[in-house]
């Protein structure tokens, strides 16, 4: 799982994905990213909407990059270090296209709205029909733009659905505060309202999840 | 306080631009100093607000002399890569300021400073303190540097750099004086001396009292210099600044090219490299300066300051930290800076944290390292936007 990051964004669809993140997010606040790359959506934050944004990044040359850019970086790995930030040091916690590629993804989620009020998870959905698709047809594990490794070598050890996601936040009590899917191009499509439906057709999803009994975003 | 005068009585054999403060210095083990004074250099210029200053703090056997010919050893600034116009410390844009550490020999006061005679004692050149110059601190260091960042009329740092024991001042600095450090960067260091970095340090202390020109540490009396052991404890120190793998690189198995006529004649390339490092260190460094350097080291433990917990050194803290560390280092490994990492996110610190590959150890820092390099500039640059410096 080190020598592999988890799945990228491709270049075009970068910008989209980081601007609907930095929509679900307020101005003026404390905002932790887990897996920050080279820091563009953290220097998105500070330099549109103010944010005091931290970065955790688990590829060293990337963490360096980003610190030679000037922003906050530390290296550190999810799964490890989430345990040692104090409850609510952050008002968002940011886990972008990640989430799958933890080891934990229930502990990490716990620690993100432990640490944070919000937390705002973006993940590529198995879900999608391509993805069952194939499964269904070839019975061989899918092989797509978004899941493009073999088994064996695939950073993406814990892929999940948008249902799955839902059903996940149900049991352990989240608010799922807004929630959207995107399709491969990261656009909003009209299906999105449904879940079922996003769970077919949407690529991606993103979700603004905050604990029961905290109050609504600011 | 005055510019210090160049003492008549003071055998330093070269000036040092100083800075006396009369009215003393309380030490952490209880002594006063009655007054003492602070040898340092400055490159760049002091803003009008004064807030472009950034003080390097130097490790063990460094000295002020960072960026310009030393005056002993004519040699480059030990940082003249990372000091200087268009560097990673850019002094034109930077008031980068190093002093010499309390208890050292480079001109602030140590133990080739003189004695402090009692009120109405007699006559006569005053000795240096030699071996019963007080024990000092970390903190103490701190705060003589603290007095001279004062003196110059800087309020607050923009930032406090140190690599080895500068990094264990650099973290000093910012858990005694978090309002006068906007920024800090440790690097290659540690919040405590460990036991391992303990034993390395006994051994040259133990090499030098095992010098019979050591004398009970009064060998200045006798004109003597206790080189043998100093050069031992360096030779020993040395090794545990590099890595296995950059012996190996530079030196390897190569034997030296004359036949030697004994056995122990230097017959390896790395024995000639090392018996150079300890004997060109002895003609620069006091050999009490070192024992009460070594120390100061060892008694560091800055948790332990703070009732155990080092969250609590830097609780509610606004210092804006990078920590750095090197793969290779095992004097001052990357566990050491993670730990304090993860003490800084409990206390919700802003702070970065990269590990430098390469295969240089722990004087990597020392070195001309390219990614640690930019990390210091571009962090230095971010900060200097929060700060919203010109």
């Amino acid at each position: 799982m080190n020598d592999v990051g988890p799945v990228r964004f491709v270049a075009k669809n970068m910008r989209l994905d980081l601007r609907l993140i930095a929509e679900m997010i307020a101005p003026d606040t404390r905002v932790l990213d887990i897996g920050s790359g080279d820091g563009t959506l953290i220097e998105h934050l500070f330099r549109t909407q103010k944010c005091d944004a931290r970065g955790i990044e688990i590829d060293m040359a990337e963490v360096t990059r980003a610190v030679g850019r000037g922003l906050p970086v530390m290296h550190g790995d999810a799964d490890l270090d989430l345990g040692h930030y104090p409850d609510g040091a952050f008002d968002f916690v940011v886990l972008s296209r990640t989430l799958q590629a933890v080891g934990r993804p229930r502990a990490v989620l716990r620690q993100m709205l432990r640490i944070g009020r919000h937390a705002v998870v973006s993940f590529p959905n198995f879900g999608h029909w391509r993805v069952r698709a194939q499964l269904l047809f070839t019975g061989r594990m899918p092989m797509t733009r978004t899941w493009s490794r073999m088994w064996y070598e695939t950073p993406n050890i814990h892929p999940c659905t948008i249902r799955d996601f839902f059903a996940l936040c149900a049991a352990e009590g989240y608010r799922v505060e807004r929630w959207l899917a995107v399709d491969d191009e990261g656009r909003r499509a009209p299906w999105r309202r449904f879940p079922r439906l996003a769970n077919l057709f949407g690529e991606q999803a993103l979700f603004l999840l905050s604990r029961n009994g905290e109050k609504a975003r600011p | 306080m005055s510019e210090a005068p160049a003492l008549p009585e003071l055998p330093a054999p070269i000036p040092h631009q100083a800075v006396s403060f009369a009215d003393g210095l309380a030490l952490d083990c209880g002594i006063r100093l009655a007054r003492h004074t602070v040898a340092y250099r400055a490159y760049g210029r002091l803003n009008a607000q004064a807030s472009n200053a950034i003080l390097v703090c130097h490790a063990l056997t460094g000295d002020q002399y960072v960026a310009e010919t030393h005056p002993l050893t004519g040699r480059e600034g030990w940082w003249s890569t990372v000091v200087g116009p268009g560097r990673p410390l850019d002094t034109d844009r930077y008031f980068v300021l190093c002093a010499n550490v309390l208890g050292g020999c480079m001109g602030s006061t140590g133990p080739t400073s003189p004695r402090e005679e009692p009120a109405g004692a007699e006559r006569g050149v005053p000795e240096p303190w030699g071996i019963d110059f007080p024990a000092v601190t970390i903190r103490d260091m701190v705060r003589a540097q603290k007095r001279l960042v004062d003196h110059l009329g800087i309020r607050r740092l923009f930032a406090v750099v140190g690599g080895s024991m500068g990094g264990m001042q650099a973290l000093e600095w910012a858990a005694s004086y978090p309002k006068a450090v906007f920024a800090a960067i440790p690097i290659a260091a540690a919040s405590f001396h460990s036991a391992q970095n303990i034993a390395f340090h006994e051994v040259g202390r133990q090499a030098i009292f095992a010098d019979p020109d050591w004398m009970g540490g009064q060998y200045w009396r006798a004109g003597k210099v206790p080189a043998r052991g100093l050069a031992v404890a360096r030779m020993a120190a040395h090794i545990t600044y590099l890595s296995e793998a950059a012996l190996t690189r530079k030196f390897g198995r190569r034997l030296r090219g004359g036949q030697g006529s004994s056995l122990f004649e230097d017959m390896f390339e790395v024995e000639s490299y090392l018996r150079h490092q300890g004997s060109s260190f002895v003609r620069r460094f006091d050999a009490n300066s070192y024992l009460t350097i070594t120390r100061a080291m060892d008694y560091f433990d800055l948790a332990a300051d703070h009732g155990g917990d080092l969250a609590a050194a830097f609780a509610e803290t606004k210092t804006r930290f990078c920590l750095v560390s090197f793969s290779s280092d095992w004097l001052f490994p990357t566990a050491q800076s993670r730990a304090v990492a993860r003490a800084l996110n409990r206390a919700a610190a802003n702070v970065s944290f990269v590990e430098i590959e390469t295969d240089k150890g722990h004087d990597a820092f020392l070195l001309d390292e390219p990614d640690f390099h930019r990390t210091l500039a571009g962090f230095l640059a971010g900060c200097a936007e929060h700060a919203r410096l010109p």
